[in-house]
């Protein structure tokens, strides 16, 4: 059996929570928490936590050096630094604009990692 | 030319008034923004979670501007860029923006009305006293936000970061992101000024000490930081001696506050709350000086865009309504006053003749409290009793006042915040 502690996000009363799990990682118990919304968020963040991803990537001739990016949903969390690698790697051309995707399928999670920004070109008019 | 309403600031705040003042029915509305585009401090929030209250759905900080942005241009409300406003003062019957520009120099803009949507700027090391050298890589968490999410370039490899304010929090996480190695975050105070969410997913998620109760001591390094000492701080916030401990460093990040930037309200004689650094505004978030609205993070600093957009809505109409009726100056003028807990109230005073049905009023508390009752007391009667499970101090609390409990001869409102631990 195995125990880990977290402080629940659901709301700002950020209760500690107490998971119990078995040896193939079912979940036993939540305790600590004061709501149901903390039951479930104890029970995803142990056995399948998830995160939204942001940063930026370079651009190719464009007004900004760089454009910020999203996830388009939440990933595994495991996959942020995978994510990330790629992402340090990408290039978009300008212009860019608000939901292009820049990396399809980041890290193999099925998830595209889209522009936040738009970027116009080098050249163009304000 | 004379404008109806010129909008001091193209960020959040000055988008959200401008687009409700157009709305409202005033044709000639300009905004005035020092940066190249639109946007404000959005546009460096690169993270995600704005918007869940206007939009039902978590935005980036730029996805969010950029709904503001569409609409006031769909709308067509005329924008000067790159244009400082370096003065403000009252003239006649009109307001007179100075601002500065490289196409235009010298500007001088006449309005109707003005409202004040100028955001806040971060305390500084100069306002810290932290002592030891002057080198490079101290910046303030912001600044360091700006350099990593739009010029594109990591301003150290190895951090220290003094401060569990918000920005520094989110910062912990893009240097780590980034390849930086963030060694801990140190707090002065015994709790967190940051929301959990942010101590959990940028912090815990990535193995990032918290610690509370420290604060810096000592800052090495001739050209640049080589090195910071941190040590705990006793319930005086005096460094206990022997606590030191020392960290190898290439940059300090300072998360250390925020405070409205209020220089132009100061020059047009806006009155300023010595608690907020805010102006003073009626329930129509208008200042002293007739004509001057204000909203945003230059009236208060706000925990969520989202109710910056909303108060900023507020102050647009509230100015669109000016310039329609002129001042209402006949109406009597109430404080509404604060009790307990709560630290200030924006706004600050109230016309229980002018009012609308009713009218918002944002507060703070000045500490974490339990079990806490908020109770709105009008001349001493309770009009309004709540039940809040937790108040923080990092969380900005509303309520509404209804006309209904206010009478002509009402003397002052009463907002009130307890927990049975007063005194303590």
């Amino acid at each position: 059996m195995a125990v880990r502690e977290l402080t629940c996000i659901s709301c700002p009363l950020g209760c500690p929570l107490r998971v119990e799990l078995d040896g193939q990682g079912q979940v036993l118990s939540v305790t600590g928490n004061t709501c149901k919304r903390g039951e479930e968020y104890g029970r995803k963040e142990v056995t399948a936590p998830t995160r939204t991803v942001t940063s930026t990537v370079r651009v190719e001739g464009g007004k900004a050096p760089v454009v910020s990016v999203r996830t388009k949903t939440d990933i595994p969390k495991e996959k942020i630094f995978a994510c990330m690698e790629e992402i340090r790697k990408a290039a978009a051309k300008a212009p860019v604009r608000i939901g292009d995707v820049v990396i399809p399928n980041v890290a193999g999670t099925g998830v595209d990692v889209a522009a936040t920004k738009a970027v116009d070109s080098l050249g163009c008019p304000q | 030319m004379k404008h109806d309403i010129v909008i001091i600031g193209g960020g959040p705040a000055g988008l959200a008034a401008a687009i409700a003042a157009k709305e409202a029915g005033v044709e000639d509305v300009l905004v005035l923004e020092r940066e190249k585009e639109l946007g404000g401090i959005l546009n460096q929030c690169i993270h995600n979670g704005f918007g869940l209250h206007t939009f039902k759905e978590e935005l980036t900080g730029p996805e969010y501007a950029a709904r503001y942005i569409e609409k006031a241009q769909a709308l067509g409300i005329p924008r000067l860029l790159r244009t400082t406003a370096v003065d403000l003062r009252r003239q006649g019957d009109s307001v007179v923006v100075t601002s500065v520009s490289k196409q235009d120099g010298l500007l001088q803009t006449e309005a109707k009305a003005a409202v004040l949507c100028m955001g806040c700027r971060e305390r500084p090391r100069g306002a810290l006293n932290i002592p030891g050298t002057r080198p490079a890589g101290i910046f303030s968490a912001g600044t360091a936000q700006r350099l990593v999410n739009m010029e594109g370039y990591l301003p150290g490899r190895k951090v220290v970061i003094l401060g569990s304010g918000d920005i520094g929090l989110i910062m912990a996480r893009r240097m780590t992101l980034e390849g930086a190695k963030v060694q801990c975050v140190a707090e002065l105070m015994p709790y967190s000024g940051g929301l959990k969410r942010n101590i959990v997913q940028c912090l815990d998620d990535y193995g990032i000490p918290l610690k509370l109760s420290h604060t810096v001591v000592d800052i090495e390094g001739k050209e640049r930081v080589t090195g910071v000492t941190i040590a705990q701080v006793d319930g005086r916030l005096k460094p206990i001696p022997g606590t030191e401990e020392h960290y190898d460093c290439d940059t300090l990040l300072l998360s250390v506050g925020l405070i409205p930037e209020n220089e132009l309200s100061k020059a047009v004689g806006v009155e300023l709350s010595p608690v907020t650094s805010g102006p003073k505004v009626n329930e129509q978030l208008e200042t002293n000086i007739p004509g001057v609205f204000a909203c945003g993070n230059v009236l208060h600093v706000h925990d969520l865009v989202d109710y910056v957009s909303e108060e900023a809505e507020q102050a647009g109409r509230s100015a669109a309504r000016f310039v329609r009726e002129g001042r209402d100056a006949g109406q009597r003028e109430i404080p509404i006053k604060t009790a307990g807990a709560v630290r200030y109230t924006v706004p600050s005073t109230l016309s229980p003749g002018r009012m609308g049905p009713e009218a918002v009023v944002r507060f703070r508390v000045g500490r974490n409290m339990r079990k806490a009752t908020v109770r709105v007391l009008v001349d001493g009667k309770e009009v309004l009793k709540r039940s809040r499970p937790v108040m923080a101090p990092g969380e900005m609390e509303q309520l509404k006042l209804k006309k209904e409990w206010f009478t002509d001869a009402c003397q002052e409102a009463v907002i009130e915040a307890t927990d049975g631990q007063e005194g303590n």
